[in-house]
């Protein structure tokens, strides 16, 4: 029988850990030319669980000479892979593809270790999307030319393929797959944080038995991404990060030839309007901010809410924030795992200080008590913030949301696109003409529409502005991995 | 004794008007035999900021149009050039070593050019975009929607022609264009802002500057109104500085290397892959349900 206490506090959750056992290599090496090899730089550093602060692996830090050595091994492998035919590549894709669905698994457990999100994300959002990105691309291989009609289609070469901490395995894919299916060769390096599931889908390169060369993977830090974005034999660098590194990638490729493709930081506004069905749009604000920590580039971190439903948005987003889980990401329960980082939660709580600091309103639910270790921040949000605030401005890359009102959809528009980035947006209403008008006009890439951080394999993604460019996912997700000559030129 | 004539002074073209250039300079053109002939704008760095500024105000208008409207825009400037021929024709001529009918074949180049990109304004979505088949029930569509103001700095040769193609690639998907002419052969463009004029463009989406683009090229780049670039054979030394100034404000930056015969070939510079360079891809979301 339910007491009256049991019905105000909510039933009590029993602990759910994932059990799986993960081994995990102690000295992580890099992948290159099909092989795992000892970094020539002799340098070393230690990868971390954020939700515990354990040591989990030595990772090997590539330098100079290791840069060469992967370049020259992708360059080495170019010619045979992209004179393969497109069919055989595709096999190649739909092998690697299976092999992460087999290991899905492991690779999930591995990445909420490393990287600190919850279990339920890494295995029911970030693994699934992993293996459709190698399906989809897989397919393509063969038909490049209905992607482009009317093009002589062409590989760009080598690519350089940067990647951020915080959908490790993720982002190796959506660079990876279009890349190979497009009849490039690979070098990937992931984030300094987490390397240790990229190692493993090297692992799996081996197992299909994808040729030499095609994709090699070197771990490291900030340097080593600069090392291979500059290399001279480099064709192709895609990056996924801040905004200021992109920045800096496009000056050091300017003048050369390098093709570039950026997916870059976000502010995206998610703007609630009074006739949308309330009860969705908070379960869309909660997704869009606290998902993955907020640790999401197309995070939607400025709420804007039609003013006459401001107290009702806020009520209710207090009352579901209250039911939120931040706590072992191991466990099946939980919704908000670790912070990825120490450095993260140091500009995570900056910010927050900054928000109060600047006259905003916080609003911290402290549900549960956060574990004694690890790196933790409890889900919150702002009212009373000025657009000039620095956290209405700035991407904080947590859990942190901002919370403003407009009065005309007009005014929502102009306040939405007030920002340097543009990357995507989110409208709630009911009513199917403002959804389109509004859906036009707002600078992003991706806008959702009575929903939010919905992806797909078959769905282009990136910005508008200084978000970025290029586009990854969908048949535009190919673009970027072609150059494009007209047939009559070519006939010359 | 003969009558006297009447030569046309050249001026700028910026949002809809024709300016002399603020800065009071001119470039003495001269024709073969080395005699001066006319007198160009030498555009500054103000005109050039004037002239975003006019083609910033014109972007909304401009981009919320239907492609359709913007067809026949640009249909009613092939017709507009289609009728001065002989004095588009005779304006290559001034500085060009060519025959009447190279320079006629250059002209009638430049009006099918016109007609191609009119085609394109409500057509190239369809080339281009799509509706994406995700695994879930939601409908999902990518459309590609323009970036903003377009800076095109269009070959020396073949000088109308390479303008054209310059502006229409940008102009046919609702962008908004600041062009440089050939700063050899100028005359073409110094007139062509009569064919925009008379043919319904409304004012600021296409501006026209002559002078040296030398001066402005790190203006260019810099300047945080431009959304994207359309560069014309540019020297390496021009690319990479076009391309550092870029960073700052995100520049989308189409060079491109077509010889004479390319600028000829409606395939390689009228294809849309030539107009996606300025286009950005939005990607829309919405769930299925009753």
């Amino acid at each position: 029988m339910t007491t009256k206490a049991q019905e105000l506090s909510g039933w009590e959750y029993s602990l759910a850990p994932e059990t799986t056992k993960i081994d995990i290599e102690q000295k992580n090496k890099l992948f290159i030319q099909g092989k795992f090899v000892s970094p020539k730089s002799r340098s070393w550093f230690s990868t971390i669980n954020p939700a515990t602060e354990e040591k989990l692996a030595d990772v090997a830090c590539a330098g100079k000479a290791d840069v060469e050595s992967a370049v020259t091994a992708a360059k080495k492998a170019l010619p045979k892979w992209s004179r393969l035919s497109g069919s055989q590549r595709a096999k190649y894709l739909y092998r690697i593809a299976r092999r992460i669905q087999e290991r899905s698994r492991e690779l999930a457990i591995l990445e909420t270790m490393d990287g600190g999100k919850p279990i339920k994300e890494s295995r029911d959002v970030d693994l699934p999307l992993v293996a459709q990105h190698f399906f989809y691309y897989a397919g393509w291989a063969d038909k490049m030319q209905y992607a482009f009609p009317g093009a002589n289609i062409e590989p760009v070469g080598v690519c350089a393929q940067i990647i951020p901490w915080n959908f490790p395995l993720m982002m190796a894919a959506w660079k990876l797959a279009p890349a190979l299916a497009c009849g490039n060769t690979c070098i990937l390096k992931p984030a300094e944080t987490t390397s240790l599931t990229a190692l493993r889908l090297a692992e799996i390169m081996q197992e299909v038995g994808l040729p030499e060369g095609v994709v090699n993977i070197l771990t490291g830090a900030g340097e080593t991404g600069k090392l291979l974005a500059e290399h001279k034999s480099v064709n192709k660098v895609a990056f996924t990060g801040s905004t200021a590194v992109g920045k800096s990638l496009m000056r050091s490729t300017a003048g050369t030839g390098k093709k570039l493709t950026l997916e870059l930081g976000g502010k995206s506004a998610n703007i609630i309007f009074a006739d949308a069905a309330i009860d969705q749009a908070v379960e869309g604000i909660v997704s869009g901010i606290y998902f993955n920590q907020g640790h999401v580039c197309c995070a939607g971190s400025r709420l804007f809410v039609e003013e006459p439903i401001l107290d009702e948005v806020v009520s209710k987003l207090t009352h579901r924030l209250r039911s939120l889980r931040v706590g072992n990401p191991l466990d099946k329960n939980t919704d908000l795992g670790a912070i990825n980082s120490q450095e993260q939660l140091d500009t995570v709580e900056r910010y927050i200080r900054n928000g109060t600091e600047e006259g905003a309103q916080l609003h911290e639910i402290h549900s549960e008590r956060l574990p004694s270790k690890g790196y933790w921040c409890s889900p919150c949000f702002f009212t009373d913030v000025q657009p000039s605030h620095t956290i209405a401005r700035e991407e904080i890359f947590g859990p942190v949301l901002s919370v403003m009102t407009f009065r005309t959809p007009q005014e929502a528009i102009s306040r939405a696109n007030n920002s340097p980035y543009g990357l995507a947006a989110g409208i709630w209403t009911n009513k199917g003409s403002k959804i389109f008008e509004v859906a036009k006009k707002l600078d992003a890439g991706v806008v959702w529409c009575n929903t939010y951080n919905k992806f797909d394999a078959a769905s282009p993604f990136g910005g508008f502005k200084e978000s970025g460019f290029g586009r990854e996912g969908g048949m535009q997700g190919l673009r970027p991995y072609v150059r494009l000559q007209n047939q009559s030129r070519r006939a010359k | 004794m003969s009558r006297l004539t009447v030569p046309k002074t050249y001026k700028l073209y910026i949002g809809g008007k024709f300016p002399r250039t603020e800065s009071g300079r001119s470039i003495a053109i001269e024709n073969q035999k080395s005699e001066i002939v006319a007198h160009i704008c030498h555009g500054s760095r103000k005109d050039f900021r004037n002239a975003v500024e006019s083609a910033h105000k014109a972007f909304d208008s401009w981009s919320g149009i239907t492609g359709y409207l913007r067809g026949q825009i640009l249909y009613r400037m092939a017709e507009m050039l289609e009728g001065r021929k002989e004095e588009f024709a005779a304006a290559i001529q001034v500085t060009q070593p060519v025959t009447n009918a190279v320079a006629r074949k250059e002209v009638d180049a430049s009006v099918d050019r016109l007609v191609t990109f009119a085609g394109w304004t409500d057509k190239y979505q369809q080339v281009i975009g799509c509706a994406n088949p995700v695994a879930g029930s939601y409908y999902n569509f990518t459309i590609p929607q323009p970036q903003g103001v377009v800076v095109a700095i269009a070959p020396q040769s073949p000088s109308l022609l390479g303008l054209i193609t310059c502006i229409g690639a940008p102009i046919c998907s609702g962008n908004t264009v600041v062009a440089l002419g050939s700063e050899v052969h100028p005359i073409t463009t110094a007139i062509f802002g009569e064919v925009c004029q008379t043919s319904d463009v409304p004012a600021g989406v296409i501006n026209l500057l002559t002078g040296k683009n030398k001066e402005l090229l790190e203006h260019i780049a810099t300047h945080r109104q431009v959304a994207g670039l359309y560069v014309a054979n540019p020297t390496k030394k021009n690319r990479t500085l076009l391309e550092e100034g870029s960073a700052d404000s995100m520049k989308r930056v189409h060079c491109v290397a077509f010889d004479e015969s390319d600028w000829y070939d409606n395939a390689v510079t009228a294809s849309p892959w030539e107009i996606e360079p300025f286009v950005e891809m939005k990607t829309i979301w919405h769930p299925s349900a009753c």
